[in-house]
């Protein structure tokens, strides 16, 4: 009997943040004043709320301790183990109500109030590396509840009647999918798990696997029953060393037990399942490509039909589903389809988790009921923009999806919904931007990912997106024309209507959306030679204004010699020679250096 | 594992460890446990620990045992409050471990605070 529980966050962002040497010093501690076996030391997955990681909760209060250091160590240990008395200095204190009293648990923060957690119902709860725990919370349930009481079609049909669709962004309903598999008759028949998260800014698949790798196992378990199948692969980016580790933690335990392998539970079902690595190509991520990628050939798409539940892995029919997809199954076994079908909007159903990145003060993961709001995940969950500044634009799904400027801040998100106003739901990254940020950049940002990680089967993907990118290198350098925004747009449409994969049919997304609502940005850069957020550089001037007090710091730091001028007086900033790097900016203390 | 009567028995014995995972919500009854180095000193640790076994053994899952700091009547330790959520809070001192038993079924159980161990009646 532990008195008390200490959950140490040992996801990825907390784990760069030392949480593991944290760990250590904490049984260290708890060693040397001999309360190790009083006090259970856990280290789990992601809690969400990255941002004020390393995150340590302490129960059965609750404390919730964020930015712990090593150095915090002992005084936690000292005061609240061994004293009782919170260590209030070291709790995490709300942003927006920061002059309130500080809150002592998780569940008071604005950012886990309007949260609804069903795929992440384990994460920063469980020990990940620990099958019991998992059971405890009703881990494997599910499974047996199938295996005893389901047909295969009774599978299928919760799962159709849940109304889940694809988590992976495509949107597809995922029983539609089983029942297609399930149909098919062919006595080899595969499951795979789709894991190859390379949306840049998103890392909800790699938290599920890190904080609950055992719902992955479990869902894929059912889908096997499902379908009909007794082998599965997890395809996982090898740049998921934490994530990679669990699962294979998860599967030998599995194994151990008997919940993975030759007649589960006494029954008939076998499954088997292993891991396989992928090597960072974006394109893997594509479902043929994937595939083409585990039979260990170069990772391609290719045309589909025929479609993988006819025709996949190794020629045979085969469901590929994303881990957030996987991570909803158990529950919806367990609470039944209309549990799950009561959450969300009509087309839409259930819960979808975002990663909340840049311009936010809650970094970190949410999981929201489809419907919400953007505004209230960016206002009230997010915590909103910090430093003061002006929303200007979310960005989500990624390199496929699109610009939802402040006008629509009030749309109800679902797949639809964000279809309709030109972005899409993508596997879950949600970007932040504020004025700071230029839409032109961005887009450009996104098509040099898109370009590099064009695999180059299909020319339209191919040479498109080199030459769509050279038109946006063309106007954030200030030499483009207004025919060559029209010619811009014309080629979107052109890649969109003939790329082979999702790749290329989305690639040009970013552009198209930022056009749409952000056409005045773009035509700035044409004709004014301006880039009115002061990002693009090349569109940039340097000058001094009259605050220069000739203090010289500037001259001397500037790496081109670009600044001249006698001490005391007023300086001048040759355009001919400079770089614009910004360096005289920050070294200025009388802000004398203006950027245009 | 065969069976899921086996998968059954490992959730049963796991819960018992880990429903203190939960943090106290309003509808909870508290019982908290002061374990300041006086409380410690007095012998707190062998009571919080009755209190966390008998709410074990029992199954009490809306009964959450905290630790608290010092109470301020160090003499009287080892102090233990409960609160019964819409009722005053009690507060008993010089608990034992056999103490903690009568509360949690006295009291806790049936509705009937322990009045030989309540603060005012030594």
């Amino acid at each position: 009997m532990f008195r008390n529980h200490i959950l140490i966050c040992g996801g990825t962002g907390c784990s760069s943040g030392n949480s593991h040497k944290i760990a250590e010093l904490m049984e260290e501690k708890l060693k040397k004043e001999g309360l190790q076996d009083e006090v259970k030391l856990i280290l789990t997955g992601c809690f969400g709320l990255c941002a004020c990681g390393p995150v340590v909760v302490v129960y059965p209060e609750g404390a919730f301790y964020a930015h712990v250091k090593t150095e915090n160590v002992d005084e936690i240990i000292d005061e609240h183990i061994i004293k009782g008395r919170i260590v209030t200095h070291l709790l995490y204190k709300d942003p927006k109500e920061a002059a309130k009293e500080t809150i002592t648990s998780l569940n008071d923060t604005n950012f886990y109030k309007k949260q609804h957690r069903v795929a992440l119902r384990n994460c920063g709860l469980i020990d990940p590396e620990n099958i019991d725990e998992y059971i405890a919370y009703d881990g494997y349930q599910a499974l047996a509840k199938v295996l005893n009481e389901y047909t295969p079609a009774q599978v299928v049909d919760v799962i159709k009647k849940s109304g889940l669709r694809g988590r992976g962004g495509g949107g597809f309903p995922t029983g539609l999918k089983w029942e297609f598999a399930m149909k098919q008759v062919n006595d080899i028949k595969y499951v795979c798990c789709n894991a190859d998260e390379g949306d840049p800014g998103a890392f909800m698949d790699r938290s599920v696997l890190e904080g609950d790798p055992h719902a992955v196992i479990e869902a894929m378990t059912i889908a096997g029953y499902a379908i009909g199948s007794s082998q599965g692969y997890v395809y996982v980016r090898a740049e998921y060393p934490i994530a990679v580790k669990r699962l294979q933690i998860a599967i030998n335990q599995a194994k151990e037990y008997g919940l993975l392998g030759k007649n589960i539970l006494g029954s008939n079902h076998s499954f088997d399942l292993e891991i396989r690595l992928g090597s960072g190509a974006f394109v893997c991520g594509e479902e043929t490509a994937l595939m083409t990628s585990i039979e260990g050939n170069r990772g391609e798409p290719r045309p589909r039909p025929p479609f993988p539940a006819v025709k996949g892995l190794f020629g045979k029919p085969t469901i590929l589903n994303n881990v957030e997809t996987f991570a909803n199954i158990a529950q919806i076994i367990l609470n039944g389809a209309e549990w799950f079908a009561s959450m969300g909007t009509e087309k839409s159903k259930g819960t979808k988790v975002f990663a909340l990145g840049g311009k936010i003060t809650n970094t970190g993961l949410v999981e929201i009921p489809m419907g919400t709001t953007l505004r209230t995940v960016i206002e009230d969950i997010g915590g909103g923009i910090p430093n003061g500044k002006k929303f200007k634009a979310a960005q989500t799904g990624g390199p496929s999806g699109g610009c939802i400027p402040a006008s629509h801040l009030d749309i109800p998100i679902d797949y639809d919904n964000l279809i309709s106003i030109g972005s899409m739901m993508g596997s879950g990254g949600l970007i932040v931007m504020d004025e700071d940020n230029c839409m032109v950049d961005i887009a450009k940002f996104f098509l040099e990912f898109t370009k590099e990680e064009s695999c180059g089967k299909c020319t339209p993907c191919r040479i498109g997106t080199t030459r769509l990118l050279e038109y946006l290198e063309k106007i954030t350098s200030g030499n483009a024309t207004l025919k060559d925004l029209d010619d811009m747009e014309e080629l979107c449409y052109y890649i969109k209507d003939n790329s082979l994969c999702g790749l290329g049919q989305t690639a040009p997304n970013p552009v198209l959306s930022t056009l749409r609502y952000f056409r005045d940005e773009y035509v700035a850069h044409i004709v004014d030679k301006k880039c009115p957020a002061g990002v693009c550089k090349k569109l940039l001037t340097y000058t001094i204004n009259s605050n220069c007090k000739g203090c010289t710091a500037c001259a001397r730091k500037c790496p081109v010699n670009a600044i001249s001028g006698n001490v005391k007086e007023m300086h001048y900033i040759d355009p001919a020679k400079c770089i614009k790097c910004g360096v005289c900016m920050s070294t200025c203390k009388f802000n004398a250096i203006e950027k245009k | 594992m065969k069976t899921l009567a086996e998968l059954n028995a490992i959730r049963e014995k796991m819960k018992n460890q880990i429903n203190n995972r939960e943090s106290v919500t309003s509808s909870d009854i508290r019982v908290v446990v002061g374990m300041a180095t006086c409380g410690i000193a007095a012998g707190a640790k062998p009571v919080f620990a009755a209190f966390n076994e008998e709410v074990a053994k029992r199954n009490l899952t809306n009964v959450k045992v905290t630790q608290a700091g010092c109470l301020g009547m160090c003499k009287l330790e080892p102090m233990v409050e409960v609160y019964v959520p819409g009722k005053e809070k009690v507060t008993y001192i010089k608990v034992t471990a056999e103490a903690a038993k009568q509360i949690i079924s006295d009291h806790i159980v049936n509705g009937n605070p322990v009045l030989k161990y309540v603060i005012g009646n030594e």
